[in-house]
């Protein structure tokens, strides 16, 4: 198709086109980044951390007085969750993925001060943790019960009992022992007394797995068990049974001490959804604001097309009368719009190169994948033939006397 | 004035061209709207938690960290250890000073079941400090504190609770086992950010029950937010008096703000005889920061806030595009009346100012269609799940701007479509005619 006279009509109408070509960039610029943004919240919102959250429940007890014999206390309270029937695994851990709770310790290889730490996410549990999380062992054990200690008797280094042992991510391995095994090997958290690498972990995320994207899985289960009051109870249980579950634990919890008030129980896939709403919301509303461009670039395109099908009328007309057939009045505006498109989506693709260095310097966030590039510019293609399709339609209608009849 | 007679015409203008009237004042009311929307957030929560005292009040961070990790030049610790603002408070150097914390308590009323609510543990100057509001009562004061005597000042919404509101001053309730007497009920009070504590989320709510921070510690109750320990905590207790943790908000209120560097000074001052009394490790690296400086310090605007108001003004641009284009064809397909009311005599201004009124007219329709598209917009966002959901509202000063903008935005966009109307030759008309 020649499109010589195309671009000599344009050329009389050059504010209009302009303005089209304008819009078309830049709702190019803005789609093909904020497309980028909700990918990015969707890959974040459906991070797997590796635990099976559909089964298991998260119970906290608040005391309300003064708390005495916690630890005595702790030990009752398992004993009467794992005598239920339907309970999986029963533990009492000092944080819980997605809880707002975050316990951090420095992981160094030597006890002096000055040594480098990396800051790794700490958790404690009663024996069983790593069962009842199905979180798997590429290297070594778990702790062994003589390991285990009350946290209540570790007051952090001198004066209280030795940690003997730790189990570590694979993550903090590597940063700790490039190359080699960790199994065996000695660290330092707390004070002048090292610890013993007994396990390695495939992987295990810190409570706030999305604040921790790019070390994602530095963290270490200490043997230390924590007792009511100073952690959660997270249970196992059926998928199936969640609610009907969660009502007999906080029945059995309740009676065994007056002065505690429940005051979390929880699926933890409820807490993972809390947690990313956020993100969510953000997605949606990204997503929201993407269609409403194209719909409004959409209807700017069928108003200017309209307009200026009305106005060549009589062009259309004389063309019809010389011969020419609908489907090539058809084509004539879909090649226009395809060129008035075609400058937009240059622009376009230059202002989401520009954007995104924009985004990235003042907002942190990645570069956009130039996949994203294409996707948009074909995007823009369709929504502008489709647009420009009725009026286009209603021109090659016009019956060749048009012209005749003018304007 | 002509503008009577504009106005008829930018009426009739609209009724022969309905669809595209209505798509123009759609494009830029969907764009006011959200650029209100995201404006009222981005207002309300960047805004002045204390105007008129913001830059007397300030926060106080001093460097008692170990030397593990450190760099020089870093910013202090952000809070307090007990020891230094216990030592600070006993000073007395600024005209007023509190040291506090925050964390959850148990409530139990004289009937009925125990609750956990949230709790401020804190010394006697805050309420006039934070300009607290008083419906009953008072707050206590430093002897109050000096005796860790047992009395608490509640919040509006926990009187509504307790006692469905009135003057419950004098009554008691029995905080963590502990009975407490009533000294002052506060009036609704919503600081927006919750500036002088941010480590319990930046637009918490303030607390609903406020105790001596001399009586909740010692007896230790609960303590929420962030701590930060670099050492060995005697007897294992990090909210001991002389722990190595810091977790202690500290404020000074001084006389005006040019006060802040004979203040800077003494902190300088008490920094260094730590460190010869061998308790500081670090140089001397005290911070002194008035509240918006802290905010801004702290990051407390969330990224995502500020995303959505480019996002939004993105959208308008794109919105005002469209309405431009669009009222740039609506004017040439007049070209015909155009070119007979210049031939009959109307100057270029006079068709200037008719397109620049039927401009405007679009403007004030697609202003009046964002505002309730706004405050649709604002709705959604208080259906939302965070912490500032409940304070998006729009007040008149944005209401006001919304109106101007668009008012403004549309006659920007009337400008080219009239500029070329003015331009339209009269014979040219005729002759095509």
């Amino acid at each position: 198709m020649d499109l010589m006279p195309i671009l000599s009509t344009l050329r009389r109408h050059k504010t209009a086109a302009l303005l089209i070509v304008f819009e078309i960039a830049l709702t190019c610029t803005i789609v093909c980044n904020a497309l980028h943004l909700i990918s990015r919240r969707i890959t974040t919102l459906n991070t797997d951390i590796g635990i099976p959250e559909s089964e298991l429940l998260v119970v906290d007890l608040r005391g309300a007085n003064k708390v005495e014999n916690a630890d005595a206390a702790t030990q009752r309270d398992l004993a009467a969750l794992r005598a239920l029937p339907g309970i999986k695994a029963a533990l009492v851990i000092n944080q819980v993925p997605y809880h707002d709770n975050n316990n951090y310790s420095g992981v160094s290889l030597s006890n002096d001060e000055k040594a480098p730490r990396i800051d790794t996410s700490q958790y404690e549990a009663t024996e069983g943790m790593i069962k009842a999380l199905d979180l798997k062992l590429v290297e070594g054990r778990d702790f062994e019960p003589q390991e285990m200690l009350n946290d209540s008797q570790f007051t952090g280094g001198g004066e209280g009992p030795a940690i003997p042992a730790i189990i570590i991510t694979r993550t903090l391995a590597e940063r700790l022992f490039p190359g080699q095994s960790a199994v065996g090997k000695q660290v330092y958290v707390y004070g002048d007394k090292p610890q013993t690498v007994v396990g390695v972990l495939e992987r295990l995320s810190p409570p706030s797995p999305s604040r921790h994207a790019g070390d994602g899985n530095l963290a270490m289960i200490l043997p230390l068990r924590p007792a009511w009051n100073t952690g959660n109870y997270l249970l196992r249980v059926e998928p199936g049974q969640r609610d009907a579950m969660l009502k007999k634990i906080v029945a059995t919890l309740e009676p065994l001490d007056s002065n505690r008030v429940v005051t979390t129980q929880r699926h933890l896939s409820d807490m993972r959804n809390d947690y990313y709403r956020q993100d969510r919301m953000m997605a949606w509303l990204l997503g929201g604001v993407c269609l409403a461009l194209l719909v409004i670039t959409a209807l700017g395109i069928i108003g200017l097309a309209s307009f200026w099908v009305q106005q060549r009328t009589r062009m259309i007309g004389t063309r019809r009368a010389l011969g020419a057939t609908r489907h090539q009045i058809l084509r004539y505006f879909q090649a226009e719009n395809f060129l008035l498109s075609s400058a937009g989506i240059v622009l376009g693709i230059g202002g989401a190169l520009g954007l995104s260095a924009v985004l990235m310097r003042n907002a942190e966030i990645a570069a956009l994948p130039w996949s994203y590039l294409p996707a948009g510019a074909l995007m823009l293609y369709l929504l502008g033939q489709l647009a420009v399709l009725a009026p286009a339609r209603r021109a090659a209608a016009l019956p060749p006397v048009a012209a005749l009849r003018g304007q | 004035m002509m503008l009577g007679y504009y106005l008829d015409l930018a009426l009739r203008a609209f009724r022969r061209s309905r669809a595209l009237s209505a798509l123009m004042v759609l494009g830029l009311g969907l764009g006011i709207g959200a650029c209100m929307t995201t404006l009222s957030v981005y207002h309300v929560l960047s805004g002045d938690p204390i105007p008129g005292k913001s830059e007397r009040l300030f926060n106080v961070q001093l460097d008692a960290g170990g030397l593990v990790g450190f760099q020089v030049g870093q910013d202090p610790t952000h809070q307090l250890t007990r020891f230094d603002a216990e030592a600070l408070l006993r000073d007395k150097r600024a005209p007023r000073q509190v040291m506090m914390s925050g964390g959850r308590v148990s409530v139990r009323p004289e009937t009925g079941k125990a609750f956990f609510t949230t709790g401020r543990y804190t010394s006697a100057d805050f309420f006039t400090m934070f300009e607290a509001p008083f419906a009953h009562g008072s707050g206590w004061n430093a002897e109050a504190d000096a005796a860790a005597a047992r009395v608490i000042v509640i919040s509006h919404e926990l009187n509504e609770r307790l006692f469905g509101g009135g003057n419950n001053v004098g009554k008691t309730l029995t905080i963590r086992g502990m009975e407490m007497q009533i000294q002052g009920v506060l009036k609704p009070w919503r600081p927006t950010p919750h500036f002088y504590d941010l480590t319990l989320g930046h637009y918490a709510k303030p607390e609903d029950v406020y105790i001596p921070f001399a009586t909740a510690i010692p007896a230790r109750f609960q303590v929420s937010g962030d701590q930060n320990c670099w050492g060995e905590a005697p007897g294992g207790d990090s909210r001991g008096p002389n722990a190595p943790c810091a977790w202690v908000q500290y404020w000074v209120e001084l006389a005006s703000a040019a006060d802040a560097p004979a203040f800077r000074d003494y902190l300088k001052q008490y920094s260094e005889a730590q460190r010869k009394a061998g308790r500081f490790q670090r140089p001397a690296n005290a911070r002194l920061r008035p509240v918006m400086d802290w905010l801004a310090h702290k990051n407390v605007l969330p990224g995502d806030i500020k995303l959505q108001v480019w996002l939004a003004f993105g959208f308008l641009l794109v919105c005002l595009t469209n309405a431009v284009g669009l009222l740039l064809a609506k004017c040439l397909r007049r070209s015909g009346e155009i070119g007979v009311r210049r031939a009959l005599g109307a100057s270029r201004s006079a068709i200037f100012a008719q397109f620049l009124v039927e401009a405007g007219v679009l403007g004030v329709a697609g202003g009046l269609l964002g505002l309730v598209l706004a405050w649709l917009g604002l709705w959604l966002v208080r259906l939302g799940p965070n912490d500032y959901a409940s304070l998006a509202t729009m007040d008149w000063e944005m209401l006001g701007l919304t109106l101007s903008l668009a008012f403004g935005a549309s006659l920007v966009a009337g400008l080219l479509p009239a500029w070329k109307a003015a331009s339209v030759t009269p014979a040219l008309q005729l002759k095509t005619q």
